[in-house]
């Protein structure tokens, strides 16, 4: 039997082992492959979907609040990085139908008068993201005051409502100055190294993991496992509840200033519930209350979808060829096979409610095992 | 002895039905205090209100010289008096300990908090046994005592038990009766709700009977114990 603390050393080694790998192969990656390349692009997409997904198991996962707003918070988040960061020299290109926009200035731009260019423009960014989820967490704060005295499926039903919402109006044109209407926003800043994304994610899921462990996080799961005997014990549910809402909605804000990094466009158009639906699975598969599976799926994920199983729509994979079976489509439906397998082998998701850190146990000899396999 | 709950012509009232028609009663500082009664009786309705889980439609709930009717649940858990909910209601997702905690969560005090975990670990040595064991894995005994224990946790002056023999072999209730007693001995005002009048009756300094949301009858344990017409309607005495 380990101590308790010995425990915890060894446990935190090993995040911190994993973190420095993960960390290290990122700066190569950046170093010797263009940024162009599938593999920095895989990287960067996996890591605003786990973005999304740890935000979204915060609520679905450890506040059992079923919400299915994400791609709503995300689009505010995408929305005002955009907006916010486009240089005022580029501005009446991007807003060539409404005058150049109203919005005539650029946060990275100030702070790059301020800081200098390279690390003015990169901190400005950092700001802008952190506006995004502001603003994403504010509207939260609005929605939830009606939306949270529902429950379950009602929640779910409401939250989608409001994403759908949310698109529809952003490309209404009387908004255009801000919005631009139904046309894309572009010429914005982002980051050209996978790390960044990485470091960014990193330190999301970091705050994520502090917060499930406070006394906070007791009391989503004490909510989530009992609301009588959660309020029994002088949790205040309504509070809680919003607390949830709007830390999710503003790292969902954040994932989805990413996510208009990496895309490099913004258009409402793309984000349907189908994303959504997307980052549920993910939170699902990873597991429903476990940051680290929500992170490791999300890779895995992205991984296979954008550049593993390409050749299955593409006619060659794994070296068969064979255009006939391997066209358009057939890659989703092994994708959709290969979920429905893992689901049956893994019914609470590949980490169930487990973290990373939980593979160095309390017996000594599985410990061991785990190395071996390590 | 002096009062620390004292309820005066308390009316519970859901949509149409009055489930309490104006109760007075009293429970005096250190004593085991039970209600006894059938199914709708309105007990549990008393406790859910004392606890602010329910608003009164009249009537006054004064404790230690303040008055609770209002207030919300986390002001009345940290006035002092906590609720260990009827059917347990542990939280089974989380271990034993991250149960506990959850108990002391409106509290700040650290040091204090180790102090009284230790003090339940005492009284129930099972729970450290099975300190990072999930809730929901326990026996319904440890259930109880888990759920005891986490109302034990934010320190209360006066805990309201809500039927906790409900569902338990006879030799776990008399465990959980025991334990009751210990923990009056050590302070904690007790105000308890049970069905099984026997067992309640013994343990009670002062009883009350409640019929269809009245008290019908009061006086000590012993007293009620005794009382004929008790005897029939829940002791099962054969006419």
């Amino acid at each position: 039997m380990l101590t308790d603390k010995q425990l915890r050393r060894k446990q935190f080694i090993l995040v911190l082992a994993v973190c420095l790998v993960v960390l290290a192969g990122a700066i190569i990656l950046d170093a010797t492959l263009p940024s162009y390349h599938i593999i920095i692009k895989v990287i960067k997409k996996g890591a605003v979907y786990a973005t999304v997904a740890v935000s979204m198991n915060l609520l679905n996962g450890f506040t059992g609040l079923f919400s299915l707003g994400q791609a709503g918070f995300m689009l505010l988040g995408a929305y005002t990085y955009a907006i916010f960061s486009i240089p005022v020299a580029q501005r009446a290109g991007v807003y060539m139908y409404y005058d150049g926009g109203i919005v005539q200035f650029s946060i990275p731009e100030f702070f790059a008068g301020i800081f200098g260019e390279s690390f003015g423009t990169g901190f400005g960014m950092i700001v802008t993201l952190i506006l995004a989820g502001v603003i994403a967490g504010l509207i939260a704060l609005l929605i939830g005051l009606p939306v949270l005295r529902l429950k379950s499926d009602y929640l779910a039903i409401a939250t989608l409502g409001f994403a759908e919402i949310v698109r529809a109006l952003f490309q209404w044109a009387k908004l255009g100055p801000l919005t631009n209407g139904s046309n894309l926003l572009r010429a914005y800043p982002d980051f050209k190294h996978c790390t960044a994304y990485i470091l960014i994610t990193a330190a999301v899921v970091a705050i994520m993991f502090l917060l499930v462990n406070s006394s906070y996080g007791r009391a989503f799961k004490a909510i989530r496992d009992d609301e009588v005997a959660a309020e029994a014990m002088g949790i205040n549910l309504a509070k809680h509840k919003r607390l949830s809402f709007v830390i999710s909605s503003f790292f969902a804000g954040v994932g989805g200033g990413m996510l208009a990094m990496y895309m490099g466009t913004v258009q409402a158009l793309s984000f349907k519930s189908a994303m959504t639906y997307e980052i549920l699975l993910l939170v699902v598969i990873g597991g429903i209350g476990s940051l680290t599976g929500s992170v490791f799926t999300s890779f895995v994920y992205v991984a296979a979808v954008e550049w593993l199983l390409r050749g299955l729509d593409s006619g060659k994979f794994l070296g068969i060829s064979a255009p006939g079976i391997f066209k358009n489509g057939f890659r989703m439906a092994i994708v959709s096979i290969l979920i429905m397998v893992v689901v049956l082998f893994f019914s609470k998701g590949i980490f169930g409610d487990k973290e990373l850190h939980d593979l160095v146990k309390k017996q000594p000899k599985k410990a061991k095992e785990v190395k071996k396999n390590a | 002895m002096s009062k620390i709950l004292s309820i005066k012509d308390l009316q519970i009232r859901y949509g149409g039905i009055e489930a309490v028609k104006g109760i007075s009663f009293d429970v005096e500082e250190g004593k085991i205090v039970t209600l006894i009664g059938a199914n709708g009786a309105g007990k549990s309705s008393t406790l859910r209100t004392i606890s602010g889980l329910v608003k009164p439609a009249s009537g006054s709930i004064n404790f230690m010289g303040e008055d609770l009717v209002g207030k919300d649940q986390a002001a009345i858990v940290k006035a002092g008096i906590t609720l260990v909910p009827e059917g347990r209601r542990i939280f089974p997702d989380l271990t034993v300990l991250e149960n506990l905690k959850a108990g002391a969560y409106l509290r700040k005090d650290k040091a204090e908090i180790n102090k009284d975990l230790e003090w339940v670990y005492e009284l129930f040595p099972r729970l450290k046994e099975r300190h990072w064991q999930l809730g929901g894995t326990l026996s319904g005994g440890e259930q109880q005592m888990l759920a005891v224990g986490r109302a034990l946790m934010s320190r209360p002056k006066v805990m309201m038990m809500d039927e906790p023999s409900l569902g338990l072999a006879p030799l776990v209730v008399q465990g959980i009766f025991d334990i009751i007693k210990t923990i009056n001995d050590q302070g904690v005002t007790i105000l308890l709700i049970e069905q099984n009048a026997n067992m309640a009756l013994k343990i009670a300094d002062d009883a009350y009977v409640m019929e269809t949301g009245k008290i019908t009858k009061s006086g000590s344990g012993l007293e009620l114990l005794n009382d004929e017409s008790i005897k029939e309607a829940y002791l099962g005495k054969k006419k």
